[in-house]
């Protein structure tokens, strides 16, 4: 082991040999601010979501691969990334070239690809958060990043919780995971808030009635 | 590319700069302002404040009272996961530990992520010297490397720049350092982030090193954590072969679910937001996801030696959300420039006198530059008590200068200056008026220096003239 190591160890241990003990933090903060109702938490996803520019729509499973189609063509997009797992009914209706994440397929590749359409984890209702985990239907992290729109589908009830505090046990830490809160945004121009400055410039959620 | 803090002027000589540059104060007052009430709206939105920000105080204590069961820990778990793990004692040993990793790559160019901890090391600057070119991917570092400036503010580094500025900056160079700015570039902020876009996609696509920061690591799991909006981070993190990051010791907290505390806080306190746009979190390496090589690097330069001052170390607990400036009267005619360090406002003016030594004109002022008003802390969601620890420096470094010695007498001009400010005071005095039912009758913390006397009341006797008549009487006090 390095000598820094040894010595910075040894520095901390004397820096805090006097230093009181500490209680246990305590946690008396809220674990959800938003009432037990999953209508009631459905509809402030919606509207956070939607607060942060995303553009959010709600549909049914036999709605979805028409409206995935819908939204594809609004924007134009005539090739889609379909990261693995992802049910092949949501595909049906369009006529964009699908590109499964085969080779796999290099950032240069996916620079090229118009659209992504994937699931998600989790949802988080009060802060507008959506959690991938790169689990079944969401693919590596580089698809839902490099590609210019993202169409993202949240299960809803199943896949939302209302809080922070009730979505950190659902959630397995060792996975690779990306929260998302509306598309790409940056304010670093005299504070004026720009989309897309790196990521997808344009974010479309849809929520599915499970 | 970016300059250099070496033999920066004391505090009062560069904020008087600052203080005659229009452009600078209204672009600063404008985006302090901004952020502040929007902050003070997403904070009331939680009803618990309160009781998360004291969480993410305990927490914060906690750790550091603990710091090497925890960094042995988070070792552990990094090194499980795939990752490798370096330990540095100061910049220079970071810097190399970089630089000899990047090179061990065969590569010559490394895409970064914004990070306090590489500019607070000069990682750019010493890559630069080893042939290394490191890209600012972030929109604000990449306006302030290509104008060959310094940051002036955590969170919006740029934010001393307006528009025309920008554009003028994006068509001079970017040129000579990849893609050019697109002909007739205008100086609308869709148009000049479309050109930032364009010129950093390019590297962003080829790049087979990324650099990092981090917000916070996990020792239970080995979890990394990065919070950003743009997607620069993630484009830094998961695009790349090899991902290195360099990370203070005191970003570490024990357990995964002591997460759901600073994710509620931290975006909150910083962009006013409910939370930032993007959050990137990896243990590890992963297969097929993401860099297949991982190295951490744990940094200490100087925070072992904050962590052993008993009134100091609580600076540690900083999460680096920016709020601190943003509501400082100082900070706002000042400017981020004149703290001479890359953490400036109300934290910088603690954080770098112990992180550095108080020995330099610049690091003796800085305890100074403060009307010791209090909003800082009012706002902070780790409740740093940034007050009491200016006090505290304020006697250290009143007991190192004899009389007449340099670097007593730049302090003493610091507090000259910030009381002949008077709307710095203002606005300080303001600030508390609205808390007075909250003061306690002595200045929090202020010890031996404020012991022989009762504050008065406010506001019966201003701020200012307390402060005034405390200062003049106060040196028999200090020494
Ligand atoms: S001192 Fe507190 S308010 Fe200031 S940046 Fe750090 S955490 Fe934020």
């Amino acid at each position: 082991m390095s000598a820094s190591r040894e010595s910075i160890l040894a520095r901390v241990r004397a820096a805090v040999a006097d230093a009181p003990e500490t209680p246990e933090p305590a946690r008396d903060y809220l674990t959800t601010h938003t009432p037990d109702d999953p209508a009631a938490i459905l509809d402030l996803l919606h509207e956070n979501l939607a607060d942060y520019r995303a553009i959010v729509h709600r549909a049914t499973e036999d709605e979805l691969p028409a409206l995935i189609a819908e939204l594809l063509d609004t924007h134009g997009a005539r090739s889609v990334a379909v990261p693995e797992g992802l049910p092949a009914a949501w595909l049906t209706d369009t006529s964009a070239e699908p590109r499964t994440d085969e080779g796999p397929l290099t950032a240069y590749e996916l620079d090229a690809i118009d659209a992504v359409v994937t699931g998600c984890a989790l949802a988080i209702a009060e802060t507008g958060t959506i959690v991938l985990d790169a689990g079944p239907a969401q693919g590596r992290r580089a698809l839902t990043l490099v590609v210019d729109l993202h169409i993202c589908v949240v299960r809803a009830p199943g896949q939302v919780v209302a809080s922070v505090p009730q979505a950190m046990p659902r959630i397995d830490p060792t996975r690779p995971l990306t929260w998302i809160s509306g598309p790409s945004a940056t304010s670093d121009i005299e504070l004026d808030r720009v989309e897309g400055v790196h990521g997808p410039r344009t974010l479309e959620v849809v929520l599915l009635r499970d | 590319m970016s300059g250099t803090y070496l033999g920066m002027p004391s505090f009062p000589r560069a904020a008087r700069d600052a203080v005659q540059d229009v452009t600078l104060r209204a672009n600063l007052r404008h985006a302090t302002h901004t952020i502040r009430d929007k902050r003070a709206k997403a904070v009331a939105e939680l009803e618990d404040w309160a009781r998360l920000r004291e969480a993410g105080k305990q927490i914060k204590n906690h750790t550091l009272r603990h710091l090497d069961r925890y960094l042995e820990q988070l070792e552990a778990s990094v090194t499980a996961a795939g990752g490798t793990v370096h330990w540095a004692a100061d910049a220079a040993e970071a810097n190399r530990i970089v630089a000899d990793l990047v090179k061990a790559t065969g590569q010559n160019e490394v895409v970064k992520v914004k990070s306090m901890a590489t500019q607070e090391i000069g990682l750019n600057e010493a890559l630069e010297a080893e042939g290394i070119a490191a890209y600012e991917t972030d929109l604000a570092e990449l306006i302030v490397q290509l104008g060959h400036d310094r940051p002036s503010h955590i969170l919006v580094p740029a934010i001393h720049r307006n528009r025309g500025e920008i554009r003028d900056i994006f068509r001079k160079e970017m040129g000579s350092w990849g893609r050019a700015a697109p002909e007739g570039l205008t100086e609308a902020p869709a148009d000049l982030a479309e050109a930032a876009r364009l010129h950093l996609r390019e590297k962003f696509l080829r790049a087979k090193v990324g650099v990092s920061g981090a917000n916070f690591m996990v020792a239970e799991t080995g979890t990394i954590v990065v919070f950003e909006s743009e997607g620069n981070g993630r484009m830094c993190l998961t695009l790349p072969e090899t991902l290195i990051s360099v990370v203070g010791i005191e970003k570490v907290v024990p357990t995964w679910r002591d997460l759901e505390v600073f994710l509620q806080t931290l975006p909150r306190s910083s962009t006013a937001e409910r939370m930032n746009p993007y959050t990137s979190m990896w243990t590890g390496t992963a297969d097929a996801d993401g860099p297949g090589t991982f190295h951490l690097v744990l940094l200490d330069n100087g925070r072992t030696d904050s962590l052993a001052d008993e009134v100091g170390r609580q600076a540690l607990r900083c999460i680096r959300c920016s709020a601190c400036l943003n509501v400082c009267p100082v900070y706002e005619r000042a400017g981020g420039h004149a703290y001479g360090s890359v953490y400036p406002g109300p934290i910088g003016a603690i954080l770098s006198p112990q992180l550095r030594g108080i020995q330099s004109e610049i690091d003796a002022s800085l305890p100074y530059a403060s009307s010791l008003c209090g909003a800082c802390y009012e706002v902070c969601p780790v409740a740093i008590d940034i007050p009491e620890v200016l006090v505290h420096l304020r006697e250290k470094v009143a007991d190192q200068g004899g009389k007449g010695h340099r670097v007593e007498r730049a302090a003493i001009k610091a507090a000259g200056w910030v009381l002949d400010h008077p709307a710095a005071l203002a606005a300080g005095e303001k600030a508390a008026a609205r808390t007075r039912r909250l003061h306690p009758r002595t200045l929090p913390g202020a010890g031996p220096w404020t012991a022989a006397r009762e504050l008065p009341e406010l506001p019966a006797q201003s701020f200012r003239d307390w402060w005034k008549k405390n200062r003049t009487n106060g040196k028999k006090n200090r020494t």
